[in-house]
């Protein structure tokens, strides 16, 4: 892979089986976070910061620059993965996830880590600090285009509605909310009756076309498989291409929690779990990663 | 004599004249706050946020990050209350450019009742790590905050009051965080207050002063940062401290004159203030008698305080 050029679509697949070892390993050598969450992310965050967003990792701090913002915190540990693997910190630094005096926080913590546009982790947030930034932006001027990651459980949030609402006002073209709709949240809802699902729990809001809510406050609605990247990218610049029309973009992703493992894809538990030393050496088969946490 | 709320509204469309990064966000409340008076001066820079608060708190603290300074516009409750979350993350935790003006504080709230009365926002905003926490005695202190809020970097809550009330200070003021101001001078008991409870205490200082009893008055406006030497200083020089605050007792400035007193100065305290209860609809001078915050209140209370310490 040219380091000077944007990679192909082919590469982006490599990218993603290197940052998922890197959400397994490095939760397992933690003791404690995510897992199912930053798996069923990771092709997007992939495809968002080596292919999508405008970013100086060497000048995380560049005013122009593309702003994202992981909304569903809970997933920080993909997206410190990958931002390792652009170029914002070593990626050996991600063995201090949750370790204390850390960059790496449970949450992402601006206030740490260059390169995070937002603190979050209180779900429900982070669309109104996009909200925020993407109005300060057109209003100096800027070109640049903010991109706020939620998941489907968080769509549940009140106020993620109240900022689907302002931002509909404002005509905030330059504003692209991408739904990581994985379909399983941490406990989820009880089962109707007779009802078949990979878990023993239903979807966020069963019934409830989030597709339908965002286009009733105005957005642009795209709907796109989350792992396939050449959707996920022409997705992206899409939205920014559509900038000018005024509405902000909402691109729902149909996901799988847990994706790109056997034992993790579609399960509940692996929301938030450890992995054995057994399920570290199988994801290490699956994933194709060498001794080295290369990929082969 | 202005409310705090006027001076607050009046200060920004001066400041923005100069200063163009100055924004004033609101949640469908500018009447009653008085930031329609910069939505007329600077119609560009005044954002309607609708009603929705919590939305609210998220957009300034983007618009905080790409340089702006913006100020909110509600009332003290919705924030320390239905955007407490948002506050805490997104503008304390990350030690946010964004600027809280909280009206309509206390009890003195022109009959709206406990709904909107927030009698607790001291309390709940003093606990936030690296937020001031700031609540002026008059239209002059209330604008030299708003000045030096405006021109330093960090998050900031300032309390303001609906209804208009004598000046303590004059034109000359300038804001200092943490510093405490001695208004009044007393031999026998210090009076302790902080927000527009400072000019009440004033008058009950007088009452006093009139059956014998020589009391000061000691104005707290920033309730974080604090100067604790100062009012340790202060306390040493009488014989019984109390604290008065339009306000629960409970946390709020009787919690820090408490425990600032025990660490330095152990000493016997009153907590004058709302105690432990809500507000209620009714006139001021119905809620002033009822919580005992009222000067003739004040001074009747101080006066029997003061008797049993000589006991």
């Amino acid at each position: 892979m040219d380091p000077t050029r944007p990679p192909a679509l082919a590469d982006l697949e490599t990218l993603a089986r290197r940052g998922r070892w890197l959400v397994i390993s490095t939760v397992a050598g933690s003791g404690g976070g995510h897992v199912g969450g930053p798996l069923s992310a990771m092709d997007m965050l992939v495809a968002l910061f080596f292919r999508v967003l405008r970013v100086r990792p060497a000048e995380p701090g560049w005013p122009e620059r593309d702003r994202f913002i992981l909304s569903k915190g809970h997933s920080s540990i993909g997206l410190y993965a990958v931002m390792a693997m652009r170029g914002y910190l070593p990626v050996e630094e991600l063995k201090t996830f949750d370790k204390g005096d850390s960059r790496l926080q449970g949450h992402p913590d601006m206030t740490r880590l260059p390169g995070l546009d937002a603190s979050t982790g209180s779900l429900g947030q982070g669309l109104a600090v996009g909200l925020g930034i993407a109005l300060g932006s057109r209003m100096r001027g800027l070109g640049c285009h903010t991109f706020v990651m939620l998941g489907d459980g968080e769509c549940q949030e009140g106020m993620v509605w109240e900022s689907v609402n302002v931002a509909a006002r404002y005509g905030l073209g330059n504003l692209t909310a991408i739904v990581d709709q994985n379909g399983l949240q941490q406990y989820g809802w009880p089962l109707p009756d007779g009802e078949a699902h990979p878990g023993d729990r239903a979807d966020p809001w069963p019934g409830t076309r989030l597709g339908a809510a965002f286009e009733a406050f105005g957005w642009r609605v795209v709907e796109i498989d989350g792992h396939d990247f050449g959707a996920i990218v022409a997705a992206c610049e899409g939205s920014r291409g559509a900038a000018s029309d005024g509405r902000p973009t909402a691109i729902l992703a149909r996901t799988v929690k847990g994706k790109g493992l056997s034992f993790t894809e579609g399960r509940h538990h692996w929301h938030s779990r450890v992995a054995t030393p057994d399920e570290v050496a199988q994801a290490r088969l699956e994933l194709g990663i060498d001794e080295q946490g290369i990929p082969r | 004599m202005k409310a705090t709320r006027e001076a607050w509204a009046e200060t920004l469309v001066e400041l923005a004249r100069t200063n163009p990064d100055v924004l004033v966000l609101d949640a469908d409340l500018a009447t009653s706050t008085k930031a329609d008076a910069f939505a007329r001066a600077y119609p560009e820079r005044f954002l309607e946020m609708g009603i929705a608060e919590q939305n609210m708190v998220g957009v300034a603290a983007g618009l905080a990050t790409v340089g702006y300074v913006p100020w909110l516009s509600s009332f003290a409750v919705f924030f320390t209350h239905r955007a407490l979350d948002q506050v805490r993350m997104l503008v304390a935790q990350t030690h946010s450019n964004v600027k809280i003006g909280a009206s309509y504080s206390g009890l003195l709230t022109g009959l709206t009742g406990k709904t909107h009365q927030d009698v607790q926002d001291l309390a709940i905003m003093r606990a936030m790590p690296g937020l001031t926490v700031l609540a002026p005695a008059d239209a002059i202190e209330c604008a030299a905050m708003v000045r030096w809020a405006t021109e330093t970097n960090g998050p900031v809550y300032l309390r303001l009051t609906r209804d208009a009330g004598p000046d303590v200070f004059d034109e000359g003021y300038r804001f200092e965080p943490g510093r405490v101001r001695l208004v009044r001078e007393g031999r026998d008991v210090l009076l302790v207050s902080t927000g527009t409870q400072t000019t009440r205490c004033l008058d009950a200082a007088g009452l006093l002063d009139a059956r014998g009893i020589s009391a000061g008055v000691l104005h707290v406006p920033s309730l974080k940062p604090v100067d604790a030497k100062a009012l340790v200083d202060a306390a040493r020089a009488v014989r019984l401290v109390v604290s008065v605050e339009e306000h629960t007792v409970l946390g709020g400035l009787g919690g820090l004159v408490a425990e600032i007193l025990t660490a330095r100065e152990p000493r016997r305290l009153v907590r004058v203030g709302i105690d432990d209860s809500w507000g209620e609809s009714a006139p001021n001078d119905f809620l002033l008698d009822k919580h005992g915050l009222s000067p003739a209140r004040v001074a009747e209370r101080v006066a029997r305080e003061l008797a049993a310490e000589t006991r």
